[in-house]
Parts: structure tokens; C-alpha cells; sequence
């Protein structure tokens, strides 16, 4: 399969803009500028643009608590995300939600979700009403390794399996749950051979080679279409802490710096050198872009309301 | 008027509203064939196939997350859940995920979505399958909680909450399947709607209030009748929902009689019964009570196997009556 360099140039975009936007969340955090919390992706951009690049508008999409990258990916407006973050009236959520639930019902992204777990059995209505409907479309569920210990993970595997959904369960390995490595939360090393439990197919990703990432999203997209639903899982690395307060005790330096040779944006970079020849200041300018992308959004978060009082109110239930 | 059983009047409501609207779908564990734990469904599959009545696993948090799912995208899917209790294991899916879905996001969507509970003590279950759990869901903003009592009741409410564009909790106590009453004819079912929040007087009184739900309000009536001939006069508030509640319909009854025995099933401690002597002691009614507010609940126990153990753990007939007469010696 060939990818064109407009694919693979908006792949590196939608890299960077996610890069920015987390370096400049990390630094409003330090600096005090944003009440409550959020997950920074730093590492795993391969992971959620490739997925999120790769579908077409009316797939779905169900996010983590990890999630900026995979919003990024399914095309939400920085803006509205980044004054999601900073509680703004003009959120994607209205102020409502904040890092944890970054949704844009507009682009299919149903929701991140701050239930470790917790998107798995929506995808799986999510992808019912698909069927139902007759629909040319499918429903990715993003998920952590975390996620694949909860019981909603079996459960609903088991339901896409019985009913033939279109969904692409995609496992985001990052190695760690919060504090603890996957070597002491489960007793395998690959993940993806849970599907067999399911008969599933199942497949194991090198979750930093955002080429390969998007290519296979492509070939399963079609594929969970026709056969039903597939677990794709994505090897990565969280190279931040947790969230915005975690002092990293319990891993060694020395494993996150071998993983910075491996961040997933210099790699792709190099690749873009020197496989496929573009000039330096073609990547040059979409990376100033990329920034300046992010500081416009961050001059909107700043500049719009906070929410009236009164919002407190709203939206409670439907009419 | 025509008489069917409330477990028909709830078959009815699911199947008209399934052919008015190709969205609505029945999820649920052995509902197909079998027609349900408690028959409810049967003979549906029949008339609407396995794409509508969608027999599940057992993996009560996978049917009702789907069901939020589904709901999200554009379906109105009906859970059927084997027992209220089981809500436990759905808990995230309709507490964390169902509920908030809509706020957390701003508004920009919607889960109409009706979860059937079947609840209650009197079938001999224990303590795992019979309990009354609704204060649960009461407590969490963005669920609608209905709990009718009559068929005719069942039928409207049940309608109602599938069209509603809402998470709706319904429980349906399982001691009422059998229990037989008016409900008009299938040529005028389409306009029987009840709405949401609005309360029923099922016996007018100007001597004392009853303000009940479900089950209840059968016993409540029939130890209304016996007090009647004591001369004293018993109005039955019927709340047939509690979330959203008709406050105004238990505060004029309060104003009207300055009398209150709230009576339910569930558990006293941390009950709604709690809230509904708040909604009347809050407000202007407080000042027209002429004697305490009284409370009449399950007493705080799991409920018990054994035939006798089970019965005196929650309200009777006879309990009610006693209660209301003790309040009116005062």
C-alpha cells in the first residue's frame, strides 16, 4: 500500500499539533493556569493519529482519559478542545467535561471516558446501531492496557464477537496503569492474544510507526466491515508521568530515556528525510504551523467566557 | 374498559411502540423464546424477529452500556434486566456513563434508553434477587425513575419512557405481574400516554395522606378501604415516578390533610421515603401538619428466604392499617 506525501505530511501534522498542544498543557498546568487535571499522550501520538487519520467521518470513535491525540486524529477543532481544557464556555464540551471527556458528536468522537474501561460496551451500541441501520461504517474503541483487565473488556469482546459488530477494539499498550507495569497486572506479554478467546483476529502493532498504524487501521476498517469485530493492539510508551502530579518512583530513568530514542514523532521525522526525500523546510514549516496552530487555540481558550452560573443547570437531561 | 394483567400491559407498551418506531429494540437475557424470567416478552420474537428482541449473554453491564451506546447513535433501546438487583453489576455503565452522558459532553447528545427492573420481595429470592434499589438511582442526576403500580398505569408510563429522550430506570415489582385491572382498548392506546413527574390520587381523603408507590399503593388502598368504615378518610398519593417528582401533588395533600404516613417497600435507612418527608416538612405544608410525619419502610434487612421472615420484613396491609390508626389516635 502506498500513502501519498499528503497523507503522510497531514499524518505528521496532526502528530505535531498533538505534540504542542500536550507540551502547552503541561505548561499551563506548571504554571497554574488550569484547574483539575488531564493524561498527557507524549510518546503515543503514533498511536491515536494513525487510528484517528485513517476513518472516515462517519465512523465513531470512543476515547480514553489518555486522549487528546486520539480526538486529534478523528479531526477535532483544537480550539474548541483546547478551551474545553481551560473549562471555557466555548469548549467542545461547553466547559462541562474537561480533558477527561473531550467529545465532538460532530466528527464521531463519542466521548474520552474516565472510566478505565468504561467506552468499551458504548462502542459496542455504538456499532449495534450501525449494523442495524445498514451503515458503511464502523466504531473504533480506544482503550489502555489498564482497561483490558476490567471485566467490560471480556463482556463486551464477547457481544461484538455474538453479534458480528463493526467495531475495531484498539488497545493503546502503554505499559503502565497509573504506577503499575503491565508485568505485574497480567501474565502475558501480548495482549492481542486475548482475541483468540473471542475467535477474533487479533494483532500486535509496533504502536510507534505511525505508517504502520494507519495502513493496518485501514486494511481492519474494511475488514471489521465484512468479518465483525478485530483487537488491534498498539506497543507504546507513556513517556510522562500519569497525569499532571506523578513523580515517576516506580521506573527507572534509564527505561524512559531509551524509549525518547523511540519517540514515535523523531522517527517519523527521519523517515520523512530520508525514505521519502521531503525537504527539511517543508516539515519545518508544518511543525511552525503546528505551533502557532496551538497558540491560536490557547489566544481562543483564553479569550472566550467562563460559564454563567446558571449553565450549572443545563443540560441535565434532554427534553 | 377492558382488563388485562400489568405484565400484558407492559408487553403491549413495548410492542406498539416497537411498531410506531423502527428504532425501538428489546435487549435483554432470555427474552426471546423463553420470553423472559418473568414471560414479560413473550411471543414478541415472533411478531419482530431476533434483530429487535436481541437475546444477550448474561453480561448486564455489556447490555446496558450497548444499550447507552445504541441510544448515543441514534436507537431507543429497551434493557430488560432479569432482576432490579442485578443493576450492580451495570452500575458504571448506567450511573457513570448512561446518566452523565449528556452534561459531561455539553449537551450534545442524548440516551433515550429504558431499563426494565423487575423488583421487590414476596417471591421467596433472598436477599440477592429481591431487593428495591430505586433510591439508588434517584440519587444520580440524569436518571428518570418511574415505579407504576397499576397496568393502566404501566402501560402510559412505559410508553412514555420510550419516547423519552432520557436514561429511564422502571421498575416493575414482580408481585404485580399477575395483578389485573382496567386499561383501554388497543384501537385508543396510542394517546395513552402518562407523563413523567405526575402523581395519581388513587383515593381521595381529607383525614390523612398515604404517600406511596408501586406495590404499596395496593396495600395503602385496601387498608384504606378498612379504615373507611372507621369512619376515617385516607387519601393514597400515588407518586408513580420519583424522579421527576410531583412535589406540588404531595404538598397539597399534606396542606389538605396535615396528616402524612409515607409508605414503601425499600429499606427505610437512606430510602426516598427519607426525601418525602423532606419534600413536605420544606415546605408551606410544614405548617399545616397536625402531627408528625410518619415513616413506614422495609426494616433495614436483607430480605430473608423463609415464607414468614421475608413477609414481616417489609410494610403489610395490615402494618399500614395500624400505622394510620395509631397516628390518628394521637
Amino acid at each position: 500500500m502506498h500513502l501519498t506525501n499528503t497523507v503522510l505530511l497531514e499524518l505528521y501534522s496532526k502528530m505535531r499539533q498533538t505534540r504542542e498542544f500536550e507540551e502547552m498543557a503541561v505548561k499551563l498546568f506548571a504554571q497554574g493556569k488550569v484547574h483539575g487535571t488531564a493524561h498527557f499522550c507524549i510518546g503515543e501520538e503514533a498511536a491515536g493519529i494513525g487510528v484517528g487519520h485513517a476513518l472516515d467521518q462517519d465512523d465513531y470513535i470512543l476515547q480514553t482519559h489518555r486522549g487528546h491525540h486520539q480526538a486529534i486524529g478523528k479531526g477535532i477543532n483544537l480550539n474548541h478542545m483546547m478551551a474545553e481544557l481551560l473549562g471555557k464556555e466555548s469548549g467542545c464540551c461547553k466547559g462541562k467535561g474537561g480533558s477527561m471527556h473531550i467529545a465532538d458528536f460532530s466528527v464521531g468522537s463519542l466521548g474520552a471516558n474516565g472510566i478505565v474501561g468504561g467506552g468499551l460496551p458504548l462502542s459496542v451500541g455504538a456499532a449495534l446501531t450501525q449494523q442495524y441501520l445498514g451503515k458503511n461504517a464502523v466504531t473504533v474503541c480506544f482503550f489502555g492496557d489498564g482497561a483490558a483487565n476490567e471485566g467490560s473488556f471480556h463482556e463486551s469482546l464477547n457481544l461484538a464477537s455474538i453479534w458480528k459488530l463493526p467495531v475495531l477494539f484498539v488497545c493503546i499498550n502503554n505499559q503502565y496503569g497509573m504506577s503499575t507495569h503491565i508485568s505485574k497486572s497480567m501474565n502475558i506479554d501480548d495482549i492481542s492474544i486475548r482475541a483468540a478467546s473471542y475467535n477474533m483476529k487479533g494483532l500486535s502493532l509496533d504502536g510507534n510507526d505511525v505508517v504502520l498504524v494507519y495502513k493496518e487501521t485501514l486494511k481492519a476498517k474494511e475488514y471489521v466491515k465484512k468479518h465483525g469485530p478485530m483487537l488491534m493492539v498498539l506497543h507504546t510508551y507513556r513517556l510522562l508521568g500519569h497525569s499532571k502530579s506523578d513523580a515517576q518512583v516506580y521506573r527507572a530513568k534509564e527505561e524512559v530515556k531509551s524509549w525518547r530514542k523511540k519517540d514515535p514523532i523523531l522517527l517519523f521525522r527521519k523517515y520523512l528525510l530520508t525514505e521519502k526525500k521531503i525537504p527539511e523546510t517543508v516539515l519545518k514549516q508544518l511543525e511552525d504551523q503546528a505551533a502557532q496552530d496551538i497558540l491560536n487555540a490557547l489566544a481562543f481558550a483564553e479569550s472566550s467566557p467562563e460559564p454563567m452560573a446558571e449553565k450549572l443547570f443545563e443540560d441535565i437531561f434532554a427534553d | 374498559m377492558r382488563e388485562i394483567t400489568y405484565a400484558e400491559a407492559i408487553r403491549e407498551a413495548m410492542s406498539e411502540e416497537m411498531r410506531r418506531d423502527t428504532g425501538v429494540l428489546l435487549l435483554g437475557e432470555d427474552i426471546g423464546t423463553y420470553g423472559g424470567a418473568f414471560g414479560v416478552s413473550r411471543g414478541m420474537i415472533e411478531e419482530f424477529g431476533e434483530k429487535r428482541i436481541r437475546e444477550t449473554p448474561i453480561s448486564e453491564a455489556a447490555i446496558v452500556g450497548a444499550a447507552a451506546g445504541a441510544a448515543m447513535t441514534g436507537l431507543r433501546p429497551i434493557v430488560e434486566l432479569m432482576f432490579s438487583d442485578f443493576i450492580t453489576l451495570a452500575m458504571d455503565q448506567l450511573v457513570n456513563q448512561a446518566a452523565k452522558n449528556r452534561y459531561q459532553f455539553g449537551g450534545q447528545g442524548s440516551v433515550p434508553m429504558v431499563v426494565r427492573a423487575p423488583s421487590g420481595s414476596g417471591k421467596g429470592a433472598a436477599a440477592q434477587h429481591s431487593q428495591s434499589i430505586e433510591a439508588w438511582c434517584c440519587h444520580v442526576p440524569g436518571l428518570k425513575v418511574v415505579v407504576p403500580s397499576t397496568p393502566y398505569d404501566a402501560k402510559g408510563l412505559l410508553k412514555s419512557s420510550i419516547r423519552d429522550n432520557n436514561p429511564v430506570v422502571f421498575f416493575e415489582q414482580k408481585l404485580l405481574y399477575p395483578v389485573i385491572g382496567e386499561v383501554p382498548e388497543k384501537e385508543f392506546s396510542e394517546d395513552h400516554l402518562i407523563p413523567l413527574g405526575k402523581a395519581d390520587i388513587k383515593k381521595e381523603g381529607a383525614d390523612l395522606s398515604i404517600i406511596t408507590y408501586g406495590r404499596m399503593v395496593h396495600l395503602s388502598l385496601a387498608a384504606a378501604e378498612r379504615l373507611h368504615s372507621l369512619g376515617i378518610k385516607v387519601e393514597v398519593v400515588d407518586l408513580r415516578t420519583l424522579v421527576p417528582l410531583d412535589s406540588k401533588t404531595i404538598i397539597d395533600s399534606a396542606k389538605k390533610t396535615g396528616k402524612v404516613l409515607v409508605v414503601h417497600e425499600a429499606v427505610k435507612t437512606g430510602g426516598f421515603g427519607g426525601e418525602l418527608v423532606s419534600t413536605i416538612v420544606d415546605s408551606e405544608a410544614f405548617c399545616s401538619l397536625t402531627s408528625p410525619v410518619k415513616r413506614l419502610c422495609g426494616y433495614d434487612v436483607p430480605i430473608p428466604y423463609n415464607k414468614n421472615l421475608e413477609a414481616y420484613a417489609v410494610p403489610t396491609e395490615e402494618s399500614i392499617y395500624k400505622t394510620v390508626l395509631g397516628m390518628m389516635q394521637r
